[in-house]
């Protein structure tokens, strides 16, 4: 027998060491034939061949086959007695009702998932996926998105500050001008993130919550784009009947504004406690980019038009799951990400 | 703001369906929140007629009635000191909940049944009067509804006005819209009762006199219009009640009849009022002026308010009466005993008043209009209306014309519109004639002129300024859901995607793979160690800073699991962490991962003898590991008392790793975590290497490590002696025992040629090489067995 099919024999002992203490019955006897069976076993054959090996060879070969040889003769047995243990039956009479062997499972927070599910959807449509800071100034956060904080629109939105000037975003739409004054139309964008408002923590309301916001600029963009571009989307997310509803509100960055509405899916319309006997509920709002927020940011507003939406996706998440209480989604109790499992 | 149906109809001379009108006013106009049918608890009380009233024997205040309900006469045992036989009163009866939630049964008393109840009003919660039992002035027959008899069936709107739209904070401005829809007028209800209407208001320029009263405007950028009226010999007494139901329908609280006539007018017209007592006027004046530095005045709710020359006032030649647009003076309060009031109707500067009632930190109705705009063109209108009805519910003489302190007249606004710009923007085509009956409809005057429309916006459209705003009109009355929803292919966007999404999706994939969780945390914390950034306004102290690591964040997401009796702990999270810049420019942000792992490293199986082993440190090794090679900035590790740091190749600290002291309970098992900053690096792709075609050739090699000597010298020792043979170096054990110098830890090791199949000499020489490097440079030897 030669060194090198020798080493390979012993690498083969290794690999089968390191096996048996996972092995099952039928893969255990499988390997005590291979490897130290009496007539045809690896390190049976190798011992057996040792007579044929130069003398000098002969003592180091013989003593690592004899240690392996040993080795796993004592893991075959613990491994026997554990098998036997809890089997103490012969192994073709297994219950295999028994449960299986698991390993964790670990999975994204579910408005995380939400989040990419309607990035993707959007992103069909060409959007591209951008993010931009927390911390805005008043001006990215207020004046260029045409709110005047000397109007009671500026209201809507209680504001955290960090400092004179400097205020926790309370959308992510100031990306809206960020990515105005950086790129030149056509502009597709969809901007995920963390958002802050002075709101009591509540079942349906959090302070800090996700923020969709997606802006849309080019020449000869209408508002039949919008409805098209959302009704896309919610019947993408939602189910393709699903039915969707615009109606007229109030944005200080859009005009017209609309909110949306997508039928309840509790109720399938019919009306119920949940959607206020409505038979719809509210999921995002849009409009026609005011022409003021594309003059801020040094846009021809006569040639270009564009189309702007925000939406929640905690809220999102919560119709879509039937979470009662936007706090839970805080938490971070094992037992709820364990309903969520990938 | 809360509507009635009612009223509604009333000004628009028409029956109206009030989910009909929640409808058309949702999809047109502004979202109703609520539609409530009011007075639903009093669905079971009847009008009952008193057919005979004695006196109880042996009780001095109780009445044994026979009341005919309609359908049959039964007694009922009376307290109230008014019942009077012939007389119609409301009637509960056994088994009626009242309002207060308490339900009437058969009672005994005084050794006679009463079968059910004469109520008063306060009973039937439609007014205080607890008195005596309400007596009704009715045609309705005995069993008649109460609701029917009083007309109090009636359904309350909760529409959600948004701050643009002042006009919808009336029952005229939202009668105006559905109007639109139902192509019917509105129309002012007659005031029940009313005198003509009086003589027109005289306008002056600075100042002028009503009935002996000096008004001027000294501030007129705050008070751009202000006009007075004075009538002379009301009563002050309650309000009748179609007028107390009117009020009451939208949830407000009838209070006296000079009070109830201004806040009519206020839900009707959105123009608020205020009344004063012409006798507590001192000097027979009225100045509006910024109030003066140290001035004070205590308002109607008592309260004393520090005044500052950024607020308007209404003062009297001694001083100020009244914050002009937000709360009148508890000094000139309208009382019992006032015989003859001052009635103001003004216009002030929304951004003025929004500014007082920031100051002052107090909301009013009044304070709500005038921040938001009201109608400067109609109050001339509204003023000699609230004369007509002062008078018609107070009394009072025929008062003098009301002055009009109009310094600089405002002339309508008109905006152009292009009908070519309402495709444009919409993306479908509207008729121009179409354009112009929507704009007419809402009570804009249009005009055609050369091409363009010229429109007049009404003064209760203080939001209409341009173009845009004519169009979104148009959209509104047309029906945003007429517009098509077809999908055009658009151009491509130049803007690139930001590359630390994905970054963070591939960070959460490898986190998922080691069976865990993604966390989301709130960004604001209670401590604020250096460098922390504060809020200036937080909601509370447990929030008060921006938070500088996220590790405590998920530790208090552990205690939470923890308090839930879950002993396995999984999570991470991906989050923005601030850094404060000292020079007020927005805090620095960086993008972090961390996580934190405890309790049992797999879920328990049968097959095995034990429970699993927990999380130890190794394992939050690996994962900070991971996370560097996945998303980290290049660098290393280096070993610690406690666990790792990760430094990058400045030396910066950017990352840690270890054991985590929590306060945790006795069965929770210990709980380790790491935190790393996360940045987009330039990737090479991976570039492939040939698969080996020749077999390896394994050595194991166990080590006598003496102290001060780390696996980690060893291992670089061994790489550098063993050279280009060497494929693979892995510890796979450590020993320790008294009876060696230092410790033994074994490596397995892997050669392997690209080239020709190794043989045991070639790989000998190798070891034998790399043993005696080791014991020259780290006194490491092979371990005696």
């Amino acid at each position: 027998m030669s060194t090198s099919t020798i080493s390979q024999q012993f690498e083969t002992a290794q690999r089968a060491l390191e096996e048996v203490p996972t092995a099952d019955a039928n893969r255990l006897a499988e390997l005590r034939h291979q490897l130290v069976g009496r007539k045809a076993g690896l390190l049976t054959v190798v011992l057996r061949s040792l007579k044929d090996l130069p003398a000098k060879k002969r003592r180091a070969v013989g003593a690592r086959a004899n240690e392996l040889k040993q080795q796993l003769e004592v893991a075959l047995a613990e491994r026997h007695q554990a098998l036997q243990a809890h089997a103490g039956v012969a192994a073709d009479s297994l219950d295999r009702t028994m449960p299986a062997r698991a390993a964790w499972k670990g999975t994204v927070h579910p408005v995380t998932a939400a989040i990419d599910e309607i990035c993707d959807i959007f992103r069909e449509l060409g959007f591209t996926r951008v993010v931009g800071p927390e911390a805005e100034t008043e001006e990215y956060n207020f004046t260029k998105l045409n709110i005047s904080l000397d109007h009671p629109a500026a209201d809507m939105q209680d504001t955290f500050y960090l400092g004179p000037g400097v205020v926790l975003r309370t959308h992510t739409s100031p990306m809206q001008a960020r990515t105005m004054e950086r790129f030149a139309p056509p502009i597709r964008i969809v901007v995920p993130g963390l958002s802050y408002r002075r709101d009591a923590f509540d079942p349906s309301h959090a302070p800090v919550f996700e923020q969709i916001e997606g802006l849309v600029v080019d020449e000869g963009i209408t508002f039949v784009d919008l409805r098209a571009g959302i009704n896309f989307f919610v019947k993408r997310f939602f189910g393709p009947n699903v039915a969707v509803r615009f109606r007229p509100s109030f944005f200080p960055f859009t005009e017209p504004s609309a909110e949306v509405d997508v039928q309840c899916s509790r109720c399938a319309g019919a009306g119920c406690s949940t959607c206020k006997e409505t038979g719809y509920l509210e999921i995002m709002g849009c409009g026609m980019v005011h022409p003021a927020v594309l003059e801020n940011c040094g846009l021809d507003a006569e040639r270009y038009t564009g189309y702007a939406f925000g939406m929640g996706p905690h809220r999102i998440t919560m119709l879509r799951h039937s979470i009662p209480d936007i706090r839970l989604l805080y938490e971070n109790q094992m037992g709820l990400f364990s309903q969520f499992a990938e | 703001m809360n509507l009635s149906v009612n009223w509604l109809a009333a000004l628009l001379e028409r029956e109206l369906d009030p989910a009909e009108v929640a409808s058309h006013l949702a999809l047109r106009c502004a979202p109703v929140d609520a539609v409530e049918p009011l007075h639903q608890e009093l669905r079971e009380i009847v009008v009952a007629e008193v057919v005979a009233a004695e006196r109880l024997p042996d009780s001095d205040h109780l009445t044994l009635c026979k009341v005919n309900d309609g359908s049959d006469v039964v007694d009922v045992i009376c307290g109230a000191p008014n019942v009077r036989t012939g007389a119609k009163y409301p009637f509960a009866r056994p088994g009626t909940v009242l309002p207060n939630g308490m339900k009437l049964g058969r009672r005994k008393i005084r050794g006679v049944v009463s079968n059910g109840m004469l109520c008063s009003e306060r009973e039937l919660d439609l007014g205080p009067d607890q008195d005596g039992i309400l007596e009704l002035v009715t045609d309705a027959g005995a069993g008649a509804p109460l609701l029917g008899a009083l007309d109090l069936m009636d359904t309350r709107l909760e529409l959600d006005v948004t701050p643009n739209r002042p006009d919808l904070l009336c029952h005229k401005g939202v009668a105006r819209e559905l109007g639109a829809v139902y192509h019917a007028p509105v129309k002012l209800e007659p005031i029940p009762g009313a005198p003509d209407p009086g003589a027109p208001a005289r306008r002056v320029d600075k100042s002028g006199s009503v009935g002996g009263i000096h008004v001027s405007i000294e501030d007129i950028e705050g008070c751009p219009r202000y006009m007075a009226a004075v009538v002379n010999g009301v009563a002050i007494g309650p309000s009748p009640p179609w007028l107390q139901a009117r009020l009451r329908s939208v949830g407000a609280r009838p209070i006296n009849n000079v009070v109830d006539a201004t806040n009519f007018l206020l839900y009707e017209l959105n123009q608020p009022l205020h009344a004063f007592d012409l006798a507590k006027l001192r000097g027979g004046a009225i100045i509006v002026r910024r109030a003066r530095s140290g001035e004070t005045i205590t308002t109607l709710d008592g309260e004393s308010r520090d005044l500052t020359p950024e607020m308007t006032m209404i003062c009297d030649a001694e001083g100020p009466t009244a914050i002009g647009g937000v709360m009148g003076g508890a000094d000139s309060e309208v009382s019992e005993a006032t015989t003859d009031i001052v009635l103001e109707c003004a216009y002030f500067d929304p951004k003025r008043i929004r500014h007082t009632r920031k100051a002052l930190k107090m909301s009013t109705e009044a304070s709500y209009r005038f921040e938001r705009g009201t109608d400067r063109a109609a109050m001339a209108d509204a003023i000699r209306r609230a004369e007509q009805l002062i008078r018609a519910v107070a009394g009072g003489s025929e008062p003098e014309p009301p002055v009009d302190v109009d310094p600089r007249p405002e002339k309508a606004r008109s905006v152009f519109l292009r009908p070519e710009r309402v495709e444009h923007l919409l993306g479908a085509g509207i008729a121009s004639d179409a354009i112009e009956r929507h704009l007419t409809s809402l009570g804009f005057v249009v005009s055609p002129k050369s091409g363009r429309l010229a429109v007049q916006v009404p003064g209760w459209r203080p939001d209409v300024t341009r173009e845009v705003d004519l169009i979104e009109e148009v959209a509104r009355m047309e029906g945003y859901e007429s517009f098509p929803t077809d999908l055009r292919p658009g151009r491509p966007s130049t803007v690139p995607h930001d590359p630390i999404e994905p970054l963070k999706a591939t960070v959460r994939r490898v986190m998922v793979a080691l069976g865990l969780s993604e966390a989301r945390s709130f960004p604001m914390v209670a401590d604020g160690p250096d460098g922390a950034q504060p809020v200036m306004n937080p909601m509370s102290v447990e929030e008060a800073y921006l938070r500088r690591d996220l590790l405590p964040g998920l530790t208090n997401s552990v205690l939470r699991n923890w308090a839930a009796r879950e002993r396995d702990v999984r999570l991470f999270e991906i989050g923005t962490v601030f850094h404060r810049d000292a020079s007020g420019s927005p805090p620095r942000e960086t993008v972090r991962l961390a996580a934190v792992v405890t309790g049992a490293r797999t879920p328990r199986h049968w097959t095995e003898a034990g429970p699993p082993a927990d999380y130890d440190e190794w394992d939050v090794k690996h994962m900070l590991e991971e996370g560097a090679r996945v998303a980290g900035p290049e660098g290393r590790l280096l070993a610690g008392e406690g666990g790792w740091t990760f430094v990058d190749n400045g030396d910066v600290h950017r990352g840690w790793a270890g054991a985590i002291a929590a306060d945790a309970p006795p069965w929770a098992a210990r709980l380790y975590g790491f935190e790393l900053d996360i940045e987009v690096q330039a990737k090479e792709p991976t570039v492939y290497h040939a698969l080996p075609s020749t077999p390896p050739v394994e050595r194991d090699l166990a080590l006598v490590l003496p102290v001060g000597v780390s696996a980690h010298d060893v291992e670089v020792a061994v790489r550098q002696t063993a050279g280009p043979l060497l494929e693979r170096v892995t510890v796979f054990d450590e020993y320790r025992s008294s009876e060696l110098a230092g410790r033994s830890v074994a490596w397995h090791l892997v050669f392997r040629s690209q080239e020709k199949t190794l043989k045991d000499r070639d790989v000998d020489r190798v070891v034998q090489r790399v043993l005696d490097q080791l014991k020259e440079q780290l006194g490491v030897e092979r371990r005696e067995t």
